[in-house]
């Protein structure tokens, strides 16, 4: 079973209903026991990363996280959620959980995109990767793949760390990780055929890896 | 790059997908679910429910019709109508919805875009605006008006004033309907989504009189608009949604073509 980790600050039942859609079973909760006992961690998040820190300090859910990483319990980090597993962010200058080496940036202002128009923040809306590796959370993903972005804050994570990136006047990350500890900046759960793939890679991987207690 | 985004739009009344014309005429044409399937199946990269009833006898159907679409598809949504509250948006976005879109609602009480923005964040928020061409005057000095009430009441608030102040107040996105296109299929309004898309910096739908794919190109080149909504040309099967995004990427216009 998949744990979509649940810390009052995003889309946990988007992700439920596409977990659902490909009979993966999986289960919102904020239960340190059952989060342990999962395959694997889901972890989302809409909102902001200040807000999301003092839910996951005071809940003892960031220690979970912690220890998922440590032990090789399989993670995936959705948008805030993949912002946080780094070090620090700049929204309002916070300290994130620190799991993964690198910082989360605002964009700056004034880029252009690539057809010279102004590229506002949020980016919102629909983006291809560049693959920098392969990586088997990608597996069967065509290059040609979009993805859903909602976002202001982009993720530098250090370099050998970078599964793809994306151009919105600038280049910046946009999946990065090792193998059992991913996160992405765009939506799976709502990027069509592909994104489902993405949740569909990750169960087989926690499958194989076989974390369950 | 980023796309621009192809969003058919579907009229709900009753829990039943519905399409007239100048907001008259509607006629029940089939069921809201199966067409969010089809078109998310087809390449659709967003699409808008408007409940036109939105009468309290009949929100239960249509948050019914929202929850399982958001069982069907996984793309993004959003739902307008009926809307006049945070609670209302509360409802809809946990019933499975990325973003809810307030129209009328938001001219007689602006501060529900703020109230909104504070509570779920701006990318949550489109503001609808319905727009009619009138004389331009020293209220109107754009000569488009905004218009509430599907288009029947004049409100004397000019139609790039009232975007500007839609994006202060927190607005993520705007979708401009033009009443003159509305339904007409000849073209959406060029101009006037030109003076909003450089009016405001978040992103414009157009919306409103699209009858073919040229038009959808010159939403987004000639308007510079992030999106166009789309209604009748797919909903009889003038055009799959395919069909149109092959033709916008054959005309310079980028659109996501794999999915």
């Amino acid at each position: 079973m998949l744990a979509i980790l649940d810390y009052k600050a995003g889309n946990q039942t988007s992700v439920l209903r596409a977990l659902n859609h490909l009979g993966v079973p999986a289960a919102i909760t904020d239960d340190p026991a059952v989060l342990r006992a999962a395959e694997g961690i889901v972890f989302p998040g809409v909102g902001s990363a200040g807000q999301a820190m003092d839910l996951l300090s005071s809940s003892g859910l960031g220690e979970v996280l912690k220890e998922a990483a440590a032990t090789g319990q399989p993670v995936l980090g959705i948008c805030l959620g993949c912002q946080i597993l780094l070090e620090r962010s700049e929204e309002h200058d916070t300290k994130t959980l620190g799991i993964l080496k690198g910082e989360c940036r605002l964009f700056p202002q004034g880029l252009k995109q690539p057809d010279g128009t102004p590229a506002p923040v949020p980016h919102m809306g629909w983006n291809t990767l560049s693959f920098k590796r392969e990586d088997p959370l990608f597996e069967g993903v065509s290059k040609d793949a979009q993805f859903y972005f909602v976002h202001s804050y982009y993720t530098a994570p250090d370099e050998s760390l970078v599964i793809a990136t994306t151009d919105y006047g600038m280049e910046f990350c946009s999946a990065y990780g090792r193998e059992g500890l991913w996160a992405v900046q765009f939506h799976p759960e709502k990027s069509g055929r592909y994104g489902l793939m993405i949740l569909r890679n990750f169960y087989r991987y926690c499958k194989g890896a076989g974390h369950a207690v | 790059m980023l796309s621009k985004r192809v969003i058919p739009c579907l009229d709900v009344r009753n829990g039943k997908l519905t399409k007239g014309v100048k907001f008259a005429n509607n006629v029940d044409i089939g069921d809201p679910v199966e067409s969010a399937r089809k078109y998310y199946e087809e390449g659709a990269d967003e699409i808008v429910f408007y409940d036109i009833t939105a009468s309290a006898e009949n929100r239960g159907i249509f948050i019914d019709v929202v929850e399982r679409v958001a069982s069907t598809i996984f793309i993004p949504f959003s739902v307008g109508g009926g809307i006049s509250s945070v609670a209302d948006m509360r409802q809809v976005l946990l019933a499975g919805a990325e973003k809810i879109s307030i129209n009328s609602a938001a001219v007689k009480n602006p501060r529900l875009i703020s109230e909104g923005a504070d509570a779920f964040g701006s990318q949550a928020v489109v503001v609808g605006m319905d727009v009619l061409q009138v004389e331009k005057s020293e209220r109107i000095p754009s000569g488009y008006e905004v218009v509430i009430h599907g288009g029947r009441k004049p409100m004397g608030l000019d139609a790039i004033e009232w975007a500007r102040t839609c994006q202060k107040l927190g607005a993520g996105e705007l979708c401009i309907n033009s009443i003159d296109a509305d339904g007409a299929k000849t073209g959406y309004e060029l101009n006037l989504t030109r003076l909003i898309v450089d009016a405001v910096t978040i992103p414009v739908i157009a919306s409103g009189g699209a009858g073919s794919p040229q038009h959808m190109v010159d939403a987004v080149t000639v308007a510079g608009a992030s999106a166009a909504l789309i209604a009748s040309i797919v909903h009889y099967g003038e055009y799959t949604i395919r069909e149109c995004k092959e033709y916008m990427a054959a005309h310079g216009a980028p659109v996501r073509l794999d999915w």
